[in-house]
């Protein structure tokens, strides 16, 4: 059984959606905050793909693209000692205590 | 807002970040903040954005240092590959040196690969016809094509290009010959693959500006081929 | 892709390779359904940053011989539905080619 992220020739009856989503500021945000973070050294991009890679199956095939790439980001930061779980954690719920949980 | 079949997770499409600045499609900024307080942030989304303010407050990155990247990002778009291919089918001299030295080529002209990736051309003819996918991401010549569309990022296209290409070909609208060969390739990390696709009947004399107006940017993966003269 | 010069090949142009079935733990990109496969080598085309080392914090250094490799689609997919001449290229680092005698 292929690792979850090697798709090729996975059995599907799937057309090809064609439509694009609209971007939201923060998969912008979250692009370029990558690049920042290799142009200091925090993460270069085949650790970001590895992290994508280490993303538990069931999450790889449920989320978008830039949530893919956020939990990746997350998991080379917090491997390297930048920023911890729970400084994440908090700080992620006060932001969403401010804007609202998705209903 | 649209859904993608790959797509589960929620995306909140209207919010903006407190103090940022709002933009268009494109990633221009606005000069007008706009804020909707409605729509609410996913796990994923908030978590990032955490991340961001957290290293910002420490220190570790600039505050203005993300957008200027967005700005940069922003400049990335398909007509810089459309170019190139125009100028490919107009000059056989430009045509020899982007398919041998295609690395060097693309600097000279002005674009700067992303991770210092090599880049590939590839040319397609009424005998061979490639196709760019990649199976294990989305590696993709953003610097030339902009970021990669939906649906190249998509399971059903990352599994169906290896399996079945003429099929996913034809949902695109190109039906191709028994006797084209069909090669798919699928792209290394190190490499990006730019498709020159086969220059339409009917624009000799064309300029070059003209003729990068057929170079659209699903011919430039292999999907599709450049634009027929009069449609659009 | 370095302008160094390689140093010994062990793969040229026009010879038969297959890739080794291996999943090793760390990050890499030889996808799964060329495992295992025959193919051609079609060219070696530079050395490059070792992105398997690279994933991992390293430098990815040194960079390794890569090759383009080209496969039968009928040999890759079991009833392969469309033209019985299509291909599959793909580049792959030298030490995930063996060569077939």
């Amino acid at each position: 059984m292929p690792a979850v992220h090697d798709r090729g020739g996975w059995p599907t009856d799937d057309s090809i959606d064609r439509e694009e989503h609209e971007w939201a500021d923060w998969e912008r945000q979250t692009q370029s905050f990558r690049t920042v973070l290799d142009s200091k050294g925090f993460m270069n991009v085949d650790e970001l793909r590895r992290g994508i890679e280490s993303i538990d199956p069931a999450e790889y095939e449920t989320s978008t693209y830039f949530e893919r790439w956020s939990a990746s980001i997350e998991t080379m930061l917090v491997e390297k000692g930048v920023l911890t779980i729970k400084e994440i954690d908090d700080r992620a719920k006060a932001l969403r205590d401010r804007w609202g949980y998705p209903s | 807002m649209s859904e993608d079949k790959d797509r589960g997770g929620f995306f909140d499409t209207g919010w903006r970040p407190s103090g940022d600045v709002h933009r268009d499609e494109d990633g221009r900024p606005h000069d007008h903040p706009g804020v909707r307080e409605d729509v609410g942030l996913g796990v994923r989304a908030s978590r990032a954005l955490a991340m961001h303010e957290l290293l910002v407050e420490k220190g570790v990155i600039g505050e203005g240092e993300v957008d200027e990247v967005i700005e940069a990002v922003s400049k990335r778009v398909p007509s810089n590959g459309a170019t190139l291919v125009a100028k490919a089918w107009s000059d056989p001299e430009f045509r020899t040196k982007l398919l041998e030295h295609p690395k060097e080529t693309v600097i000279e002209s002005g674009f700067v690969p992303e991770h210092n990736a090599d880049i590939i051309v590839l040319e397609n003819t009424p005998e061979v016809q490639h196709m760019v996918v990649c199976t294990l991401c989305s590696c993709y010549p953003t610097q030339l094509l902009g970021p990669p569309p939906d649906w190249y990022k998509s399971f059903s296209y990352r599994s169906r290009a290896v399996t079945e290409p003429r099929a996913v070909m034809s949902e695109f609208g190109l039906e191709l010959d028994e006797k084209t060969e069909v090669r798919v390739v699928d792209s290394n990390s190190e490499l990006r693959f730019l498709v020159i696709p086969r220059r339409p009947d009917g624009t000799d004399g064309w300029s070059e500006e003209q003729l990068a107006t057929l170079v659209n940017r699903n011919s430039m993966i292999g999907v599709s081929a450049a634009t027929e003269p009069g449609t659009d | 892709m370095s302008a160094a010069a390689a140093p010994k090949l062990e793969f040229s142009q026009g010879d038969r390779v297959h890739v080794k079935d291996m999943t090793p733990a760390n990050h890499h990109r030889t996808p799964w359904y060329i495992k295992g496969r025959r193919g051609v080598v079609l060219e070696f085309i530079g050395m490059y940053v070792n992105s398997e080392t690279r994933a991992h914090g390293d430098s990815g250094m040194p960079e390794l011989p890569m090759y383009r490799v080209e496969f039968e689609q009928t040999h890759l997919w079991f009833d392969y539905p469309e033209s019985q001449s299509d291909k599959l290229w793909i580049d792959l680092y030298e030490h995930w080619l063996e060569r077939d005698e």
